[in-house]
């Protein structure tokens, strides 16, 4: 009976991953807001893998319910998967510190608030496996999206200590960094196909890495060197490009 | 884009339309006309082509199951065979299946199929509780024996004319193993055929291979195989590699003296008059299934599937007269299945009635088509009529005088304005 809770469960590569979970034999906690939609996936993969699924009600800028959240969950899970992530709208953001704040408190405030509830959690049975979804978009502000890169790249360095601090502790923590991946947040976005990952793939990625006790991935794997070379442009040059 | 059915003909250029929700449908209803829609293509002819086709398959969940009555509920993109994979083992099995388990639900209800069983169990619909059906004016309305009677009648073997089929709840037979024990029987000529038939219509699932090749005497010799599911516990199914054709057959490898070539080894194969063995399942229901894109065999240029179905009173006659013609034709195809089948049902366009069916594979090649209509005028002549889930190119007569219920299907369809939306290549011909 393992169980793997997967937060910001609606996504298209959220979907995936509970897929491959269940194909491999585990139980799965999908938490979403009005998760009463994701009925229909949760039953379907259920019923084709014979498995549990359940389906809560989790928001993740709901800071002071995610203690009470944790406890509520009557079989603790082994495992959780955090795949929350808001684009937001960069040029939005620059004019309206609502958005801002919105890009802020989804990508990194709600996600470290239910992590260290987790981690603490995890702590104290010393088990348990932590992974989490940022994005190549935390490993260098450019000036497209760098609110949600800056977020992104905090939470980066969140799971950094993180996996620094439990690793006394037996505990894992994978920090996932897509490139380009085909989902909803992404249909209004002219991406390049040969870059463009399905979810399916960063699906099997994150499953592979977890099954292989990895720290950090890249998902599609050449992301590593893009993003390593983008990386290493000195400043005053990177300054002047339109990335 | 260019779309083909399991015919590999006609090929024809469609806008393929995909929709994620009920609200995207219905405004791709109400955007388009010509449309249609389409599962796996494995419809053989142009049933399931048109200038606008709706890809059904995406929307392939499986919703719930009770244990307790076996009442299945899916999305109708949810393949046939994804619910063997996963319910075999479990000890549930489709109470009607056709001889293929790659068709979807929505599919299988607007073929309204048949299978094996169909003496004794009826069409598909038989096992269909309910499903919902999205109406041109984007209403969706469930649909049953009880509920909005009509619609049911009519979308069941409908063929997609009128709307779109959502999603369906069907009802599972409870099996005690994978296996079926067959009895194979072995006959010389269509009177043997006949008394074998008739023999063994207890059996729960029968079916002929036929040899249309044969001459004289030997007309309508056949291997029967019966059978029923065996008790033995064993419900230990899993998937199994598929045999490839992996490019288009050069058009003249199937040719009258080749077929004849397999005909002789398939009727020798079996060496008593009857003989006794256990299957499994795949064999018995699926055995083209086996084999990946089969249909590749007869060319790049495609093929037909030609069946009629006569009323028992004359099927033998008919049947005979048939059989002599394609003979004599030497255009005869190796897959040609026979079967005697149970009592009509009241869905306005399903196609099986009390008496015998003749399937036939033809390649399209110069020639074929005249002897179809040859043969459609002995259909006629004795009263049957022709499956549109296998034509490409019957005509408008020719259909009509086979189904006493078109009137009401067209009225039915002009009522919901279903004819202003929904409209295949095949419906536009035979004039639906």
């Amino acid at each position: 009976m393992n169980y793997i809770l997967i937060i910001g469960a609606k996504s298209d590569i959220a979907r995936a991953i509970a897929k491959k979970y269940a194909e491999n034999g585990y139980n799965l906690y999908l938490a979403a807001r009005k998760s009463d939609e994701l009925q229909n996936f949760a039953n379907n993969i259920k019923i084709r893998n014979q498995r549990e699924v359940v389906c809560l009600d989790f928001d993740v800028l709901d800071y002071n319910i995610h203690q009470s959240f944790y406890d509520s969950l009557s079989v603790k899970p082994i495992g959780v998967i955090s795949v929350v992530g808001y684009l937001g709208i960069q040029e939005k953001a620059e004019i309206n510190f609502n958005e801002t704040k919105k890009i802020i408190d989804t990508n990194y405030t709600g996600v470290v608030s239910i992590l260290n509830v987790v981690a603490n959690e995890f702590q104290k049975n010393k088990s348990g496996f932590i992974a989490a979804v940022s994005s190549v978009a935390g490993d260098r502000g450019r000036r497209s999206n760098f609110v949600y890169g800056s977020a992104k790249s905090a939470l980066t360095t969140y799971l950094s200590g993180l996996r620094n601090k439990l690793y006394d502790y037996n505990i894992r923590v994978l920090t996932i960094k897509p490139g380009f991946v085909a989902t909803k947040m992404t249909t209004k976005l002219d991406l390049p196909k040969i870059l463009t990952a399905q979810p399916e793939q960063v699906a099997e990625d994150i499953f592979k890495a977890h099954q292989k006790e990895k720290n950090i991935i890249y998902t599609k794997w050449f992301w590593k060197w893009i993003m390593l070379i983008i990386k290493c442009i000195p400043e005053f040059q990177f300054k002047k490009m339109d990335l | 884009m260019k779309i083909k059915s399991w015919g590999n003909y006609p090929l024809n250029n469609s806008n393929n339309l995909n929709f994620g929700n009920e609200e995207d449908l219905k405004t791709i209803i109400d955007n388009n006309n010509q449309l249609i829609p389409f599962g796996n293509g494995r419809s053989y002819g142009d049933s399931a082509l048109s200038k606008n086709i709706i890809n059904i398959k995406p929307h392939n969940y499986f919703l719930s199951f009770e244990e307790s009555d076996g009442i299945l509920h899916v999305q109708s993109g949810v393949l046939l065979s994804e619910i063997i994979n996963i319910f075999v083992p479990k000890g549930w099995f489709l109470k009607i299946t056709p001889g293929t388990k790659l068709i979807t639900i929505g599919g299988a209800i607007a073929s309204d199929v048949h299978g094996k069983n169909h003496h004794i169990e009826g069409c598909f619909s038989e096992c269909v509780k309910e499903f919902n059906l999205m109406l041109p004016s984007g209403e969706i309305v469930a649909c049953s024996k009880t509920e909005n009677l009509e619609l049911f009648r009519a979308t069941c073997g409908g063929m997609g004319l009128t709307g779109i089929i959502l999603d369906a709840k069907i009802i599972l037979k409870k099996i005690y193993s994978k296996n079926i024990n067959q009895i194979t029987i072995k006959t010389k000529n269509l009177k043997e055929t006949f008394e074998a038939f008739e023999k063994y219509k207890e059996k729960p699932y029968s079916v002929a291979w036929i040899d249309c090749l044969a001459k004289q005497d030997n007309i309508g010799k056949c291997i029967l195989m019966v059978g029923d599911f065996d008790d033995d516990g064993d419900l230990n199914y899993a998937k199994k590699n598929r045999l490839n054709i992996p490019f288009n057959f050069p058009s003249f490898v199937l040719n009258s003296l080749s077929v004849k070539l397999f005909n002789w080894f398939y009727y020798r194969k079996v060496i008593k008059l009857v003989s006794n063995k256990k299957v499994d399942l795949d064999t018995f229901f699926y055995p083209l299934d086996g084999i990946k894109n089969w249909n590749r065999i007869y060319g790049k240029n495609g093929f037909t599937q030609y069946q009629f179905i006569l009323p028992l009173k004359t099927s033998y006659l008919g049947l005979e007269e048939i059989l002599k013609t394609i003979s004599l034709s030497r255009k005869g195809s190796f897959l040609a299945v026979l079967k005697l089948y149970g009592k009509s049902n009241e869905n306005y366009l399903s196609f099986p009635m009390e008496g015998y069916s003749l399937a036939l594979d033809f390649k399209i090649e110069k020639g074929i088509f005249k002897l179809l209509d040859e043969i459609d005028q002995i259909v006629l002549k004795y009263k049957g009529r022709i499956y549109l889930s296998k034509d490409v190119r019957v005509s408008n007569e020719t259909f009509e005088k086979g189904y006493p219920f078109i009137d009401k299907f067209r009225s039915l369809r002009i009522k919901f304005k279903m004819n202003k939306k929904f409209n295949s290549l095949q419906s536009t011909r035979v004039k639906i």
